[in-house]
């Protein structure tokens, strides 16, 4: 489904990815971890064609199409969905305003018939239940006003009403307390299936213990430095990134 | 160094030259307070002459091309608009009684009045200057006043007719008052003065609003109004402006409101048409514990070129006024704010709130904006800031990421900028109409 070879990309004059290789298949959850500066949120962006990062080699395959030449919203229409790291607030909008527009621009792409407004509120309303969340939030502007929790769970709940094939998390745990931690692994947990391929960027591995990963990616410095099973993801926690960083430094000790 | 040609012509004489016309034709049938305020206002706009660069007031304000073309006063025949015209000109408003008049002169034939309490009045000013006498005499022109400002002079000198609104005290009109301005262009430019003159007394309430609007065709159109609200003791007035004239009119406008103690004033401004507009809008504090909303939003494109002109006279102690305005603005659009804030020294505990945000969606269009703060009580509260920017990058990229495309995400964007004024117009029918326009298909 993605196929990342050796992906080098800057921001402004510094460059943040150097290297990276990473192949995803339907069906597949894998967890990428790292440390801060490490270039997780730079691969999430340039995975969904935010123009601040450019890429100055490799090259990425998204299901047959040259990924890195289609546009953000192309992206999107054709099934990336990136849950944001820091979800924007826009005062004014209705989220259902703002997810019934983005879904029939999705529905438009595929040839299908838009949603109305009652059809939208139906998949919305039965989304919200799995999440656990207050139908209220419908009304509200898009984040505006959603404590931390709010705005991740909001996140997810976009994921689910869009259905992609390809969903990138961009440290979707940070700053949820455990019950909201839960949560939100539920719902991408529903989300998990043999046509949908998943990519959780996290510092922590506490969110491993809720979304069980197929395979385990460390981050170090633009490249992934080391693969595994969900096991890699306790020996991190166990050891932490300076276990890598020190196993970098002395190829030749490993 | 320049030699005058024969055939060029001075706007303030053939601006005076208008008056002469109308007094001649008018003069004489004109209720005596109404004649002696004309004339008082003529000989001050003779006085004061057109505004020129130095005036600080009309520095930024391009009156050039407005001074170039020949206007005429819009001659008293019946308008050729019908009620189905003014469908596609201006949202229809069911939910409000419907005022309407056409180059500055009722027309109750496309008013579409309703049951109001008894006690109000809503009429023509020409009507009013003879069954209300006692009120022109007492109100006509005490508010909005002309010693400093050309073109309210020139505005007052020059009417026929126009609207007159009268709630006496202790009154709720539950339907709002929509008042549609319309100026109907002709095959040589045509100047319209519509008057307007509301009076709410103590402890009554009422919504307004006045909507300015002109068919995109014939020859430029001038719109010229003053509008007076006197707001009694812990009244309630709602109010909203729209102006949305064709592109090619000039519109000069002068709102003055009279707030007594307890009184509350909310007005919001909107602009989207007009080649020319500038907006004076004035509260004036008579009675403590008054509380006035100033807010408005613009916008502007093509070579448009917006003015809004606000003055608050803090002369009474404890007031309270807000003012917001924004602007979203395109092109080579240029639009200027000045915000005058005046706390006098009887205006102790003054809380005066300014603030200015504009949206340039294009390199070339432009803003200007100031504050003008002055302040001679010790014990006062005023706050102002401006802010200028465009479409921020992580929002409109968190929109293309879920699939909308870029004119959709920036006009969602713009939307949310300008949202927070439209929810504050009171009726609910033109709140809805200017959401619908600007947010197709919610």
């Amino acid at each position: 489904m993605l196929t990342i070879t050796n992906l080098h990309a800057r921001v402004e004059d510094k460059e943040i990815l150097k290297g990276l290789s990473l192949q995803v298949a339907a069906g597949e959850v894998h967890a990428i971890m790292g440390p801060n500066g490490s270039g997780k949120s730079t691969l999430a962006g340039v995975l969904a064609g935010r123009e601040a990062f450019e890429v100055t080699a490799g090259s990425v395959d998204y299901r047959g199409h040259d990924l890195l030449e289609l546009d953000p919203e192309e992206r999107a229409r054709e099934g990336i969905f990136l849950a944001f790291q820091y979800p924007v607030e826009i005062p004014g909008i209705s989220n259902s305003y703002f997810l019934r527009a983005a879904v029939n621009a999705i529905r438009k792409h595929r040839g299908e018939p838009e949603l109305d407004a009652v059809q939208f509120l139906k998949l919305a309303k039965e989304k919200m239940k799995r999440l656990h969340m207050d139908e209220k939030l419908l009304q509200r502007a898009v984040n505006e006003g959603f404590s931390g929790g709010e705005k991740k769970r909001n996140e997810i709940f976009q994921m689910a009403v869009l259905d992609p094939k390809l969903a990138i998390l961009d440290e979707t745990d940070s700053g949820l307390d455990i019950d909201a931690l839960q949560i939100v692994a539920e719902g991408v947990n529903a989300l998990r299936g043999p046509d949908r391929g998943i990519i959780v960027i996290t510092h922590y591995q506490r969110l491993l213990n809720f979304i069980v990963p197929d395979f385990v990616h460390v981050l170090h410095q633009g490249r992934i430095v080391k693969s595994g099973g969900k096991e890699l993801a306790l020996e991190l926690e166990a050891k932490g990134y300076g276990w890598i960083e020190t196993a970098q430094r002395e190829p030749a000790g490993v | 160094m320049t030699t005058m040609t024969t055939t060029a012509r001075d706007p303030k004489e053939a601006l005076l030259g208008l008056w002469a016309e109308w007094e001649k034709r008018h003069g004489e049938a004109a209720r005596p307070s109404v004649r002696r305020l004309k004339k008082a206002a003529i000989a001050r706009f003779a006085e004061l002459g057109l505004p020129g660069p130095r005036n600080e007031d009309w520095r930024f304000t391009q009156l050039g091309p407005l001074l170039k073309t020949p206007f005429q006063l819009a001659p008293a025949v019946a308008p050729r608009l019908t009620k189905a015209d003014l469908v596609r000109l201006v949202p229809a408003t069911p939910d409000a009684a419907l005022f309407v008049c056409v180059n500055g002169r009722w027309e109750p034939g496309l008013s579409v009045p309703k049951a109001l309490p008894t006690g109000v009045t809503v009429t023509s000013l020409a009507d009013a200057q003879s069954r209300h006498g006692d009120l022109i005499d007492q109100h006509l022109g005490r508010y909005a006043r002309f010693e400093q400002h050309p073109f309210v002079a020139l505005g007052t000198a020059l009417f026929s007719d126009g609207l007159f609104i009268h709630v006496p005290a202790g009154i709720e009109v539950p339907t709002p008052l929509h008042l549609l301005f319309v100026t109907e262009p002709g095959s040589a430019p045509v100047l319209a003065v519509p008057r307007v003159l509301i009076l709410v007394e103590a402890g009554s309430r009422v919504t307004l609003g006045q909507t300015y609007a002109s068919p995109e065709e014939g020859a430029a159109t001038w719109t010229l109004g003053v509008t007076e609200i006197a707001v009694g003791a812990e009244a309630q007035v709602e109010h909203v402006k729209l102006q949305r004239e064709a592109l090619s009119a000039f519109h000069l406008d002068a709102l003055q409101v009279h707030l007594q103690g307890g009184s509350r004033f909310r007005t919001q401004t909107i602009n989207e048409g007009g080649s020319l507009v500038r907006n004076d809008l004035g509260a004036h504090f008579e009675g403590e514990k008054a509380e006035c909303t100033l807010n408005g939003l613009t916008f502007a494109a093509g070579q448009q070129h917006v003015v809004n002109h606000t003055t608050i006279d803090h002369a009474e102690p404890h007031c309270a006024s807000h003012e917001m305005y924004k602007h979203v603005l395109g092109d080579q659009a240029r639009a200027v704010f000045n915000g005058r804030i005046y706390v006098r020294q009887r205006g102790q505990r003054t809380d005066a709130k300014q603030q200015n945000q504009t949206l340039l969606l294009s390199d070339d269009a432009t803003i200007m904006t100031k504050p003008q703060l002055e302040i001679f009580a010790d014990d006062v509260k005023c706050t102002h800031g401006a802010t200028v920017g465009q479409l921020e990058e992580a929002a409109l990229f968190y929109c293309l990421a879920r699939g909308l495309g870029p004119d959709q995400a920036r006009q969602l964007l713009t939307y949310a900028f300008a949202n927070e004024i439209i929810q504050q117009v009171p009726i609910a029918s033109l709140r809805a109409a200017l959401e619908a326009r600007l947010l197709p298909s919610g």
